[in-house]
């Protein structure tokens, strides 16, 4: 390694040879064949090589990078179960009682009739969709495992301010999840109190047969993943502010950092209140505390315990976590899909100090809406107005960022990539998940629409047209970056047009059923005539079909995903000739992330400037002087 | 196939205003999407890579633009706040010749009474025209009664009253049904909502089953439970009288001070059900539980019972509170089959509630 390229602080010049490049590739290859490559760089005092013993290095590994491809992957797989339980929902809806392929085989010993879903598997296959997806796949996702490789490398850090922490906020996934798993073999079976839990439908033993045990290790495993999340939160918030290159000054971040970031924050405030929320049901279910039972509470017309609580509390508690938690999960898309659509439009992100300020705007909105939750639990009606107030101003930043984002197109010169297809997917569609969202927001409205399939359709063009369609821009796009290899393009389209048009198949009829009055969460929507209708019926099937072929869509993504992973062209330092400081180092970068910490000069997004010879200007190379009255600093704006 | 309504039938006196809303609220969000598709497809169709046209200038802010799109969404969202908030109000109205109907809930059927006495299992017959007010309550988890036709729907509550009020329109069968997930049967936990000419609602309420009215009922249960034994005109132990109490402030002692509470439907139930946790000023608490002793039916009927004396006129000085040192602590009435140390135990096992 050459200490020359090491001393040299000369701004202009690249700070890292083509020849070190080569090494440090070289040297991270070697790492990863076991043998003692990792050890050439002792001589530098602020480069450290990997570990050489494949338990630390892999497995219980300090190194951002890996812990992110430990939440990829336990993400990933994750995202099966839950997508597997959600077949089986479908399937049910479309085909009441009729046996479910495969499924119905494995488990009609259990079940004992003739392989017909009994109602209360139904409520566990819902319930368990919900928190798989939510808890286990897209927070861990898009924090986990995407804030945690790209932090340090967009920030232009080495790692982590605390990576012992960092392993540790990924080890403490596993417990939630061999508790989780555990429960679907406990008596009673896994917890089947929806998501949401409320009690006393999930606090006591005789209310349902999930409550039986099942629900306390739902309680225990949120629990970690909520410790997880907090040590996650803390370590983000500390590396942002903490260990930024020189010259990356907060308004210079890429919108990913500054989602994720906001993105923390929110999960540093509102995790606390679930936590405390999770621990009351638990001593509740456990000890006999009395935190959601009523006063003089009775069951069945017999005397029951002396309960002093309130059951409304826990619903209060559970939604001032659990909104900002819808922000959690979509915040960070945001910021992916800013990055990504800025890239291949070849063109400067448009607003990009409003874009920043919307994302602060909606994080904080989120903490005083959580009563749109509730408007039928019998709150009082002023408040009810009030929470219709402030969710109804998420419409101003949201249109802020939709509408920047279009302005990002303007006059650009688009690339369509997958990772692009998918970005442009996600605003088209996030739009239709929000504008479906002020019918939550007017209160009246609400009323007939509240716990029907339109709220089902609305969270799922959030969650999937959304979240899910940022993931997958994500994964297309830092794939290179992460294992050195590039994905086949080819494939992503394909994958990325069957997704397209099946997830809108499967969700988009779901409003109108809901509109119609089709409820959620019922076994069996034909007991009311008014749904034994025809149309609906159809809706049902189709809807079923579609999701059955989305999730036939996601093998493309699965063969593309591990084929690419051995066999992909190897892909160069920066692909997609991008600015942002993880393309400045190798692919995969090395376990040091920069053999010198870069000197960044100007913000993210500085694409196609005037006066450079190529269309884009890593944050590593200064603006040419020439051109530096022309290019405006987006930060102004 | 395809000839079914959007939005079910409007069968309720705010279910046209429900629909303007909402119909408001389509218009506003189709036209947004489409809006934005049209703008996503034509932007990128247009600047795609290597199509000549002109890209020069590209905007990167605008405070403008920026102003404009606050600006509309800003207007939109105040004009749906607006109409919704009118709405709102109108929704948690109810008028005042509204009949009271008490409702329970449980896993999984719904229980009504008229005030007539004319008890239904899910069912619920209604002369149109008649505002009704629901008084809600459930015996074990969290319900919610929704009546698609009607646009409303309120949450259940297990240990606490909520209230819903509509008027029918329209004369016609409507589905009712339970919308906040209750467990294994949840799905099947519906029902019917028959609105009648006011003569047909008449013959109904005419046949079978006509017993006493659920204020006599009330009475009875009031008698019954030895409510009267001490409450009542010729009560020897001290304790307040509840003729003109319902609806009115009950002074309550809180250590030194007195505070007022108001005698409402939920005060009334945490007395008979916690009576030493908010004490009539003056008087010493000395009344036993009735938790465990009373189905929220009954408290419901009883409730209904001192609603109806709520409006006879307060006894005279004579019945007033005086303090006895020798009277007061005596115990009440003991109550049959209770035992303090040993209440009988709540839980049912899981196969018992199939």
């Amino acid at each position: 390694m050459s200490t020359n390229s090491l001393g040299s602080a000369d701004g202009n010049i690249e700070p890292v040879s083509e020849a070190t490049r080569a090494e440090a590739r070289a040297a991270s290859e070697g790492g990863g064949h076991g043998d003692h490559g990792g050890h050439g760089h002792g001589h530098d005092d602020h480069v450290h090589p990997a570990p050489s013993n494949f338990l630390t290095r892999y497995i219980f590994s300090t190194d951002h990078k890996i812990i992110g491809i430990q939440f990829l992957f336990s993400g990933l797989l994750f995202f099966i179960l839950g997508g597997l339980l959600a077949l089986a929902v479908r399937w049910q809806l479309a085909w009441p009682w009729s046996r479910v392929p495969i499924l119905s085989t494995i488990m009609e010993g259990e079940w004992k009739t003739g392989g017909q879903m009994p109602p209360e598997f139904y409520n566990k296959l819902f319930t368990m969709h919900a928190t798989v997806m939510i808890f286990f796949v897209i927070i861990p996702l898009l924090t986990g495992a995407f804030g945690n490789f790209l932090i340090p490398l967009m920030i232009g850090a080495r790692d982590m301010a605390f990576p012992k922490l960092n392993m540790l906020s990924y080890w403490f996934m596993w417990p939630a999840f061999i508790l989780m798993l555990q429960s679907f073999v406990v008596e009673g079976g896994a917890a089947e109190a929806g998501w949401t839990s409320y009690p006393l439908l999930a606090l006591f033993r005789w209310a349902t047969p999930g409550s039986l045990n099942g629900q306390t290790l739902w309680l225990m495993s949120l629990l970690f993943a909520g410790v997880s999340s907090m040590m996650g939160s803390i370590n983000y918030i500390t590396t942002i502010l903490m260990l930024r290159a020189p010259g990356m000054k907060l308004f210079r971040m890429p919108m990913t950092v500054w989602a994720l970031f906001i993105t923390a924050l929110l999960q540093a405030f509102a995790l606390p209140v679930l936590t405390s929320a999770l621990v009351m049901q638990l001593l509740d279910r456990t000890v006999g505390t009395n935190f959601f039972t009523p006063v003089a509470w009775s069951v069945a017309n017999q005397p029951g315990p002396v309960g002093g609580g309130q059951t409304i509390l826990w619903q209060h508690l559970f939604w001032f976590y659990s909104h900002p938690a819808v922000y959690i999960m979509i915040l960070p898309a945001m910021g992916i899909v800013s990055d990504v659509i800025s890239t291949f439009s070849r063109k400067p992100l448009f607003g990009y100090k409003p874009m920043v300020f919307a994302i602060a705007g909606i994080a904080f909105l989120g903490f005083i809406v959580w009563g749109h939750h509730m408007f039928q639990s019998g709150m009082n009606p002023a408040l009810g107005a009030t929470f219709m107030l402030s969710t109804m101003m998420i419409a101003l930043p949201s249109a802020i960022k939709t509408f920047n984002w279009i302005g990002t197109l303007w006059s650009g010169s688009i690339h369509f990539t997958t990772p692009m297809l998918f970005a442009i997917g996600f605003v088209s569609m996030f739009v239709i998940g929000g504008l479906s969202g002020i019918f939550m927001a007017a209160t009246p409205v609400d009323m007939h629409i509240h716990d029907t399939y339109f709220i089902v359709g609305h969270i799922h063009y959030v969650l999937f047209g959304g979240s899910t369609f940022g993931i997958f821009a994500a994964i297309y796009y830092w794939f290179p970056k992460m294992f050195g290899r590039m994905m086949d393009e080819r494939l992503g389209k394909i994958h990325f047009v069957l997704t397209f048009i099946f997830f809108n198949g499967t969700f988009f009829l779901m409003h109108i059923i809901g509109m119609h009055g089709h409820p959620r969460r019922i076994a069996t929507p034909y007991e009311y005539e008014f749904l034994n209708r025809p149309g609906i019926h159809f809706m049902n099937e189709f809807m079923t079909v579609n999701a059955l072929l989305l999730g036939a869509s996601q093998l493309i993504v699965v063969y593309n995903f591990v084929v690419s992973l051995f066999a992909g062209p190897r892909a160069s330092e920066n692909p997609w000739r991008a600015n942002t400081l993880e393309w400045a180092t190798a692919s995969p970068p090395p376990h040091y992330n920069f053999l010198k910490i870069p000197t960044v000069y100007h913000a993210a997004y500085e694409y196609s400037v005037p006066g450079v010879e190529e269309d884009y200007l890593p944050q590593t190379r200064p603006l040419p002087p020439a051109s530096q009255q022309m290019v405006l600093e987006p930060a102004r704006g | 196939m395809w000839n079914f309504p959007i939005l079910p039938e409007s069968a309720s006196s705010v279910a046209p205003d429900y629909d303007f809303a909402f119909w408001y609220e389509v218009a506003v969000g189709v036209f947004f999407t489409l809006f934005v598709l049209v703008l996503v497809l034509g932007l990128a169709n247009r600047y795609r890579r290597g199509r000549q046209v002109d890209r020069s200038h590209p905007p990167t802010h605008s405070l403008k633009l920026e102003a404009l799109w606050i600006g509309v969404p800003l207007v939109i969202a105040m004009s749906m706040f607006g109409i919704s908030a009118v709405l709102y109000i109108k929704q948690f109205s109810p008028p005042g010749d509204a009949v009271e109907i008490p409702v329970v809930g449980k896993q999984w059927m719904w229980k009504l009474q008229h005030p007539e006495g004319k008890k239904e299992i899910n069912e619920l017959h209604l002369p149109v025209g008649q505002a009704v007010r629901l008084k809600m309550i459930s015996q074990d988890v969290i319900h919610s009664f929704f009546i698609p036709a009607f646009r409303v729907k309120q949450d259940v509550l297990p240990g606490r009253y909520t209230e819903m009020w509509f008027r029918p329109t329209k004369i016609g069968r409507y589905r009712l049904f339970c919308t906040e997930y209750c467990g294994t049967d949840h799905s099947v936990m519906g029902g019917w909502v028959e609105v009648m000419s006011q003569a047909d609602y008449e013959r109904w309420l005419a046949t079978e089953q006509a017993g006493e009215s659920l204020v006599e009922e009330g009475r009875r249960l009031f008698v019954l439970n030895h409510c009267a034994g001490c409450h009542g005109e010729n009560a020897t132990v001290q304790a307040p009288r509840l003729e003109g109490v319902y609806g009115r402030p009950v002074p309550i002692q809180v250590g030194d001070r007195v505070e007022f509470v108001q005698a409402d439907d939920r005060y009334i139930r945490d007395s008979i059900l916690l009576p030493k946790s908010q004490v009539v000023a003056g008087y010493q608490p000395i009344m036993p539980s009735y938790q465990g002793q009373l189905s929220e039916e009954d408290l419901l009927k009883i409730i209904a019972y001192i609603k109806a004396i709520g409006n006879r006129p307060a006894p005279g000085p004579a019945a007033q509170p005086q303090y006895d040192a020798d009277r007061g602590i005596q115990p009440a009435v003991e109550v049959p089959g209770y035992d303090v140390d040993k209440p009988p135990g709540a839980t049912l096992l899981p196969e018992q509630t199939r």
